[in-house]
């Protein structure tokens, strides 16, 4: 057995993009050896700025021979026949031979491939792999046409076993493979041989590169809490932006430092995204005060000086930054306090929202007059839910989000306290766009949730109107996460709001119908999630009040646990044999036997029995529903199933007496719909 | 350099970059940007001087956007003074001009080494590679105007951002074959930085012992107020509008005219001239950007045309011989190279 080393080193590759290029490298080489019938053992990929790297353990030394038998005509065939048969098989006319079978004499052709060495079989694979591999956005370079994510450099190409290691004969574009590896390109540039994955391993750490992302990760995370706690202050973690300067340093190196006093009155928000967004620094928090007051940059090397010219240009950068950010808040906050944020208002009447929606301005408007109807329903008040609405945008005018757009509604919540407007409305400006994604909080004040269902609202049904709907992937206004998001803002405040009311409220002139069934599809995903099959969901959208999001899931709740009981479980196959006898009897009959069944037919007990039981049931089902009790029509019709499976078990549907079994199939079809005022239990699958 | 040679010896190193290179601090804003001169000359990059017209970055030069185009080989290196009018502060930003310079490299086919040799560029301005972080963050390169994108980066130090890195894939809508690398160093943003200067106009730009020592500040402040004021209140924007207008049909009349002159038979596509048009058109669209007398969707559609305009002068280029165009008599050539700027 060997093992397989492969570095694919290059130019930088883009942080976002290592991660899934390294399990494309597992996937599509283990993929291709397999299929060229070598086998393998464990299989471990990793990746770093520079390099792609693939490690397989336990490599056959060589694929199989095989042979392969195929049956082909009979005795006696044309010669046509034979010969197709032949090149079909992959062998000459001449090597067919006769055999005999328990059902004759025929034709039999046999393959007999050799098997091939691994390293034939490695070379291949990783040409066509290279060749073919599925970078989000590639490029070529100098005169060459091979693709790549950025120009490819080195191939690190080894087997290994006992004997020793030897180099993968291959070359693609005038790169051959070899066995040398590169350390830190600044660090450690100097080449060295390597001859198995625990050397490379190794010489890679002398030569100052962390080979695994995960171990680069760790020492980030720690370095970088280590590196705060000597200034006394905790790092506030960050995942996203962890993952990110993993993918951009090879020996990474956290340094940190504090924040000059003149910015520390900045709003943390400003501080955070400014320093994340513009220069990937951590942020350290006083544990003492909860401010942010210094950052941690994490470089790629060690520096003779122990990074200290690295920290003090990272320094002058951030305060060259914060500079610029100290100048547009103090702009903007004078905007605010003077001005009330008019000259915002007026600046965003020229902005397109889109070009036929109209401008941001009117759109703010829109969402204001929409906030203000809704209002009662949610229990805020009209005013201060149209004040808020019409507020919502301004911020997008000033200069702090113009620089740092992800900061839009946390800078509105800022100014518009600093105008002095009630603390409703300037909570607002920043609540209503949430929930941002599966993560984020859900607005629950009534103002806030107002502006939130409007602005949400104002979107759905205006891109509606103007058919810009989403399609397969493709969703450039992000109204899956606008339906989404009313979605939870509903379910986690407990509201009931039909849809159809408040849509028409939005806009006259929207397929109601159409843009329901997209929050239909949205509820679906969203109750999957939380376990609800989607045919359950589908059992329960024909009901009455379907536009009732809220309402809707309870009775998919309601249906989900009756389904988990037995009862329930018996329920439906009760309900599917009656409906299936019906379906097929309507079929064959051309009819639909809807008419009301008469008791004063029922032949059997066990007939009137099932009278009684669908009376009561469909009582109990009544009053049940208009208290909003879904368990406890549930369990009405859970009293269904003993009476049905008897009434089975007893009589005969399709009497010989025609008038009967009219009146059977019409009580059959009465089950179906004393079923249907809870659920279409047609719908259920499985 | 050997650009044309495929990376044929894959796995063996670099030099290492700036190993051993210890130069002594610049001392001005020049001497950056004679060092950069010098630098590139040494590998081997025609010095060209800037472009004579107003263009809002070095990459607008018809040595990077048509030399980028066709397959023959091009190295040259230039200064272009660039003009962003939105970004006038009056002289008082620290860090922000409508008129800054831009240094521009462009190398076709890309060379195996050119992280390499643009790293040694950073050395001999004086940036110790041992003492400081230099990181290439993804930025991929868009013009949507020039109708160009390429892939690369954006180089940082000590997390400033100190150049952009971009291997251009398409140009005027065609593919680039080979591939130009192209480097473009923001110059009073770099000099700041290696000089230790926190506000531009502060920034020596001659010797500062030189007996009249001159400032960034002297040179360029008072310009930089008077543009402001001209570019925000009082640049005429019915004229701009109009000259909008006769830049883009001039370009288009230049492309239409048949490609055998009349007067000496001769076949000369008018690729140059009509570019200007195009760059014309270009720079009256950001100043009436900055005029604040275009929406949000007109903005789209005047890009479109100016895009349109780089896209025809794309396709006339490739249609002349230094284009690769081989279909015409060969003479053309030392006509073309008597035109100036570019040669």
């Amino acid at each position: 057995m060997a093992e397989l080393l492969i570095e694919l080193l290059s130019e930088e590759i883009p942080a976002r993009m290592q991660p899934r290029a390294a399990q494309d490298l597992a996937r599509l080489m283990t993929g291709g050896i397999a299929e060229r019938g070598l086998a393998h053992g464990s299989v471990h990929a990793f990746v770093t700025p520079r390099r792609l790297v693939l490690h397989i353990e336990d490599l056959a030394p060589r694929s199989p021979d095989i042979e392969e038998e195929r049956r082909g005509p009979r005795e006696g065939a044309p010669e046509k026949a034979l010969a197709g048969f032949a090149r079909s098989a992959g062998v000459a006319v001449e090597d067919l031979e006769l055999r005999e079978t328990a059902k004759g004499r025929f034709w039999f052709a046999t393959r007999r491939a050799a098997g091939r060495p691994a390293e034939e079989i490695v070379a291949e694979t990783l040409g066509e792999v290279i060749r073919s591999f599925p970078w989000p956005k590639s490029m070529r370079w100098g005169a060459h046409e091979l693709r790549w994510v950025r120009p490819l450099h080195g191939i690190l190409a080894i087997l290994t076993d006992e004997d020793g290691s030897r180099v993968v004969d291959f070359e693609i574009e005038g790169i051959r493979a070899g066995n040398l590896a590169r350390g830190h390109r600044f660090m450690a540039p100097e080449p060295f041989p390597v001859s198995g994955f625990d050397d490379y391993a190794r010489g890679l750490e002398a030569h100052k590169v962390v080979l695994d992302p995960e171990q680069r990760s760790r020492r980030i995370r720690e370095g970088a809490a280590a590196a705060g706690a000597a200034l006394g202050l905790d790092l506030v973690e960050d995942r996203g932006l962890l993952a990110e300067v993993t993918g951009l340093a090879e020996w990474p190196v956290p340094l940190a430092g504090r924040i000059e006093a003149r910015f520390l009155d900045l709003p943390p928000e400003v501080l955070q995204t400014s320093m994340r967004e513009h220069q990937k620094f951590f942020s350290l928090r006083n544990p003492q005060s909860g401010q942010i007051e210094g950052f941690v940059t994490v470089a790629d090397r060690e520096a003779p000086d122990g990074g200290a010219a690295i920290l003090a240009g990272n320094a002058r950068v951030l305060a060259a930054r914060l500079a610029d950010a100290r100048f547009f808040w103090e702009n903007d906050l004078r905007v605010a306090r003077e001005e009330k944020l008019e000259p915002w208002l007026a600046a965003l009447e020229q902005v397109t929202f889109h070009n036929r929606l109209g401008t941001v301005g009117e759109r703010a408007r829109r969402i204001a007059a929409l906030a203000a109807r809704l209002a009662p329903r949610l229990g805020a008040d009209p005013a201060l839910a149209e004040q808020a609405g019409r507020l919502a945008k301004a911020d997008l005018a000033s200069q702090m989000v113009y620089e740092f757009p992800e900061l839009q509604g946390v800078m509105g919540r800022y100014y518009l306290a600093a105008a002095g407007f009630p603390p409703e409305v300037a909570a607002a400006a920043e609540d209503h766009y949430r929930p941002q994604g599966p993560s984020d909080a859900v607005p629950l004040a009534p103002v806030s949730v107002a502006v939130a269902l409007a602005d949400k609202l104002d979107m759905l049904a205006g891109f509606w109107a103007i058919g810009e709907k989403p399609t397969g992937s493709k969703d450039p206004f992000a109204l899956r996460r606008a339906a989404l998001g009313i979605i939870r803002i509903l379910f986690e405040n407990d509201l009931r709001l039909p849809l159809r009311e408040a849509v028409a409220m939005a806009r006259s002139d929207v397929d109601i119908d159409d843009l329901l069934a997209f929050f239909h599809d949205r509820l679906k995903v969203h109750l999957r999630e939380k376990g609800i099959r989607h045919d359950v969901i589908d059992a329960v959208l024909g009901l009455p009040g379907n536009d009732d999001l809220l309402l809707l899931a309870r009775r998919a709740e309601a249906l989900a646990a009756f389904l988990a009981t037995e009862e329930g479980e018996n329920l439906v196959q009760g309900f599917r044999r009656a409906n299936n006898i019906l379906t097929a009897e309507e079929r064959r009959d051309g009819v639909s036997y809807e008419l009301d069944p008469d008791p004063k037919f029922a032949e059997t007990g066990e007939e009137r029995a099932l009278f009684a039981a669908l009376d009561a049931a469909e009582t109990q089902i009544r009053t049940a529903l208009e208290r909003e009790d879904h368990a406890g029509a549930m369990a009405a019709i859970a009293d269904l199933r003993q009476p049905i499976d008897t009434f089975f078990e007893s009589t005969v549907v399709n009497a010989e007496n025609s008038i009967i079994r009219r009146n059977r199939l019409c009580l059959l079809n009465r089950i179906r719909t004393v079923c249907g005022q809870v659920a279409d239990l047609s719908r259920l699958e499985g | 350099m050997d650009r044309n040679d495929a990376a044929s010896d894959a796995p063996a190193s670099p030099a290492a970059p700036g190993r051993g290179v210890a130069p002594e601090k610049p001392r001005s804003f020049q001497e950056i940007v004679t060092r950069l001169q010098d630098y590139w000359a040494a590998q081997g990059c025609a010095l060209l001087q800037p472009y004579d017209m107003e263009v809002g970055a070095g990459t607008f030069h018809p040595a990077t956007t048509l030399r980028a185009l066709g397959p023959k080989p091009w190295a040259a290196a230039y200064v272009q003074p660039s003009r962003r009018p939105t970004d006038g502060r009056y002289g008082e930003n620290p860090n922000r001009l409508q008129h800054y310079y831009q240094y521009q490299v462009i190398i076709k086919p890309s060379p195996e080494n050119l992280q390499d040799l643009y790293l040694g560029s950073l050395a001999a301005i004086g940036i110790d590679l041992l003492l400081h972080d230099i990181r290439f963050v993804e930025d991929d390169w868009e013009s949507p105007t020039l109708g160009a994108w390429g892939l690369g980066w954006e180089v940082w130090c000590d997390g400033m951002e100190v150049s952009q890195f971009t291997y251009f894939q398409q140009v005027g809508g065609h593919d680039c074959r080979p591939v130009s690398g192209e480097l473009t160093y923001g110059l009073e943003r770099l000099a700041m930085y290696v000089l230790g200067i926190d506000h531009v106009m502060e920034m020596p730009f001659n010797d500062p012992d030189a007996p009249i020592a001159l400032s960034y500040g002297d040179v360029f402040r008072q310009a930089e107020a008077e543009y402001s004021r001209y570019n925000f209140d009082v640049a005429d924007t019915d004229m701009l509008l109009r000259h909008f207008e006769d830049a883009e049909a001039e370009c288009r009349r230049i492309l239409a005219q048949p490609e055998i002159d009349p007067k000496t038979g001769r076949r000369i596509v008018m690729a140059q001239p009509a570019y200007d048009q195009c760059i014309k058109a270009s720079h009256i669209f950001n100043l009436l950007d900055a005029r604040g007398v275009i929406s949000v969707t007109e903005r789209q559609a005047y890009i479109g045309r100016v895009r349109a305009l780089a896209k025809m002068c794309a396709d006339a280029f490739l249609r002349t011989a230094e284009g690769g165009f081989s279909g015409g008599e060969r003479e053309e050539r030392g006509q073309a190279g008597g035109e100036g700027a570019a040669q």
